[in-house]
């Protein structure tokens, strides 16, 4: 099978891929929406997917040798049944119906955004309060997200909402495929304490979403999120043993080099500090070769959910080493290693608070690998309306 | 020298501190940055008008006579502000220097400038290493009744709003003070942009430039103005640690999550208890210091070096695990978290690194061995 298919898929990328210039066969510049259509259509783009859904009906292992061929040629639009949250989640609990309507639009537009966080619901997500009221068979939704990747982009966000405040927290949301492109959705950038701007704000304003837009069952959103947040994890973990391989490569480490180029490594002070930090890195790197190992073996790793914990330890303190290997030069802009270390330091605060913060982070290998006792959710069993917050 | 009661001292920071509530507050400061000077020269003017300029300058030059007392507690209500003009080069730096000199024909007319506001010091310190303890890179060479100053100072703050500088230099192998007008054309400051962009920092060049030497300043009046520099600087950073402190602390006493005030929760409560003995130790020996250095007590040398450093590497302690505390707003930068932190990576630089200090602080130790 998997040698057929080679042939087949790279047979296919020859006549439709000109990868010299990154774009189609024919075609004066990428178009993102042309492309992948084309891929979509050949059941490239969601091969484990059935036929119906535009995909092959192929195991993980085939997939991954339409995968091979694509990324070989700098060719877009792989693995979108692995990295399109928006459809994956559709796919998974979406009604035929809905799946019918709008699993073709999402593939082969941009990725959707995820509306979750809120100012008053960051580590407390459940706690969140953007309100989806029914007016005939369609949501009028008010409130604001933040920490939004791509949401300037995006034509479709997954959109948690309360649409019961009298249920607890958990039992008052409704999940949505949320159109973004229309009136009363407003997008702005964050100024991020790194001097960019990844994420952005979500303003909306009676905006409108149709009823048959909910994913899964209404006022069970938390439920289709778990759904929804267990492939993003995936994909994050995905992520973490692709960033494995690169720094696997034999070169030497950043801080060591960066070390070398200011001659301070005959610094004895400075070489205890090295050789620590790069011990940290390394033996988390480790661990996490470890964890896929365990992973591929038995489908679930304990490991897995120290890496994220683990790494703020060794971003802040190589950050703190690179200061001190620059000297006084690290207040100065001029240099690019000194603005490389000062946005690394700032940096190292999107591991320790982005995705859960480390004091988060503790709770739950704490609470779900070690079993510790759980703390205790005050907010939990209580409605909605009555639990207490600051503003 | 005055004596000022605890009232005085007290009455002097009140004062203060409400001119910076009105006019340096934080939104001020963001303005005040985005302009060409980069501090607020008519708020220097106002300082000057309520005699803040002439704290530390003695009576007969029409100052108020304070010591390093009054400047120490001043600079932690500077430091709660993020106050970014040049008062501890031109109040407190210079004035000591310019009062060690012998000749008061001399430094009288710029003393009486420095209380009026007509004059603005900058302290052209140190060579590129940065570090005040080290030999300057600046060269004296003895003319007819004048000198000249040929090479080049670093990381000097507020050069460019600055009327004059003393610059230490290297005169017959040993290091003396030099007063050089900021106007001449032998005298090139190059503004270095900074990361922390509440304080301005260039590289002066000498050219041949005409100095006059500051007689009866030497090796010990320098380490007498480095010691001041360092407890001002502490005192600063003391006022700024316990501000994001306490930011920090209203933080964790109004932001809900699962139904409670953060600071219910353990992991973020032992993390601010921590930070409060950093803050506290801090805040006890920059006063600590500032009360040996005034009395001119035996270890006070090296009671400035354990300010210095503790005070340097807490604030910065205390504004990075501030920004932890907050979580994702402070992961902005409209949030005030990072200007804390970026001072505070300025203030482990300035005049001398931690590590220089450590050193410093433990050969004093050592001299007891």
């Amino acid at each position: 099978m998997s040698d057929a298919l080679k042939i087949e898929v790279e047979a296919w990328l020859d006549s439709h891929w000109d990868s010299d210039n990154s774009r189609a066969v024919g075609t004066k510049s990428y178009d993102q929406k042309s492309w992948l259509t084309k891929v979509v259509d050949a059941g490239f783009a969601t091969p484990t997917w059935p036929e119906k859904w535009h995909g092959r009906g192929l195991s993980s292992r085939d997939a991954r040798v339409i995968e091979k061929a694509f990324q070989a040629r700098g060719a877009k639009g792989w693995g979108r049944d692995r990295f399109h949250l928006g459809a994956i989640t559709i796919y998974k609990l979406g009604s035929d119906a809905l799946k019918s309507e709008l699993l073709y639009e999402l593939l082969t537009g941009p990725i959707c955004c995820l509306l979750y966080s809120e100012p008053n619901a960051g580590s407390d997500l459940a706690g969140i309060r953007m309100r989806a009221i029914k007016e005939g068979d369609e949501f009028i939704v008010n409130g604001q997200k933040v920490w939004t990747s791509n949401a300037d982009e995006a034509e479709f966000g997954m959109l948690l909402t309360r649409t019961d405040i009298d249920a607890p927290k958990h039992q008052g949301i409704t999940f949505f495929i949320f159109p973004m492109k229309q009136d009363g959705v407003e997008v702005r950038p964050i100024n991020q304490i790194t001097g960019e701007s990844e994420f952005f704000e979500v303003f909306i304003a009676d905006a409108k979403v149709p009823e048959r837009f909910i994913i899964g069952e209404y006022n069970q959103g938390w439920k289709s999120f778990q759904t929804a947040i267990a492939s993003e994890r995936l994909i994050m973990g995905q992520g973490i043993t692709a960033r494995l391989g690169g720094a696997a490569a034999g070169k030497a480490p950043a801080l060591l080099q960066l070390a070398h180029k200011h001659g301070k490594l005959k610094d004895p002070v400075l070489r205890q500090d090295i050789a620590q930090a790069l011990a940290y890195r390394q033996l988390n790197t480790l661990n996490m070769l470890r964890a896929k190992e365990e992973m591929m073996k038995n489908g679930a790793s304990s490991l897995a959910s120290l890496g994220k914990l683990a790494m703020s330890r060794i971003q802040h303190g190589e950050a703190r080493i690179s200061a001190k290997i620059l000297g006084p030069q690290i207040l100065l802009t001029e240099t690019e290693d000194a603005r490389n270390a000062n946005f690394d330091s700032a940096k190292a605060y999107m591991n320790s608070i982005g995705g859960g913060t480390d004091q988060i982070q503790r709770n739950i290998i704490a609470e779900r690998v070690l079993g510790l006792p759980k703390s205790k959710d005050v907010s939990r069993d209580i409605a909605f309306k009555d639990i207490k917050s600051s503003g | 020298m005055t004596d000022f009661s605890t009232e005085d001292r007290d009455a002097i920071c009140e004062t203060f501190d409400r001119l910076l509530a009105d006019e340096a507050n934080e939104d001020a400061l963001r303005s005040v940055i985005e302009t060409e000077a980069g501090f607020d020269q008519s708020l220097w003017q106002k300082m000057a008008e309520l005699g803040l300029t002439g704290l530390m300058v003695e009576p007969d030059y029409d100052g108020i006579g304070g010591s390093i007392l009054e400047a120490e507690a001043l600079m932690e209500v500077a430091g709660k502000y993020l106050y970014n003009g040049p008062y501890i080069s031109a109040c407190v730096v210079a004035p000591n220097l310019l009062q060690a000199c012998t000749d008061n024909a001399v430094t009288a007319s710029y003393l009486k400038k420095i209380v009026s506001g007509e004059a603005v010091f900058a302290i052209a310190g140190c060579g590129a290493s940065g570090d005040w303890t080290e030999r300057p890179d600046v060269k004296a060479v003895k003319k007819e009744d004048y000198w000249e100053l040929s090479g080049s100072s670093y990381f000097v703050t507020h050069a460019a709003n600055a009327t004059h500088s003393l610059v230490l230099a290297n005169d017959n192998g040993s290091r003396r003070v030099f007063l050089v007008d900021m106007n001449s054309s032998r005298v090139a400051s190059k503004h270095q942009p900074t990361d922390d962009q509440t304080l301005r920092m260039s590289n002066i060049t000498f050219d041949k430039a005409l100095a006059l030497r500051l007689e009866g300043v030497g090796e010990n009046e320098i380490q007498q103005a480095f010691q001041l520099s360092l407890v001002a600087l502490a005192g600063e950073q003391v006022g700024a640690t316990r501000r994001i402190f306490d930011l920090t602390i209203e933080y964790l006493n109004t932001r809900f999550q699962f139904g409670q005030p953060i600071g219910r929760f353990q992991a973020l409560k032992h993390m601010a208890a921590d930070l409060l003995v950093d803050v506290e130790s801090a805040s006890t020996v920059a006063r600590h210091a500032a009360r040996a250095v005034a009395s001119k007590a035996n270890d006070a040398a090296l009671l400035t070096y354990l300010a210095g450093f503790t005070c340097a590497d807490n604030f910065r302690k205390v504004a990075a695990d501030a920004i932890q505390l907050h979580g994702g707003i402070a992961y902005t930068m409209e949030h005030s978290a990072h200007l804390y932190w970026r001072r505070a990576q300025t203030g482990q630089w300035l005049h001398a690194s931690s590590d220089t200090l450590r050193n410093l602080y433990l050969s004093e130790m050592e001299a007891k061995l």
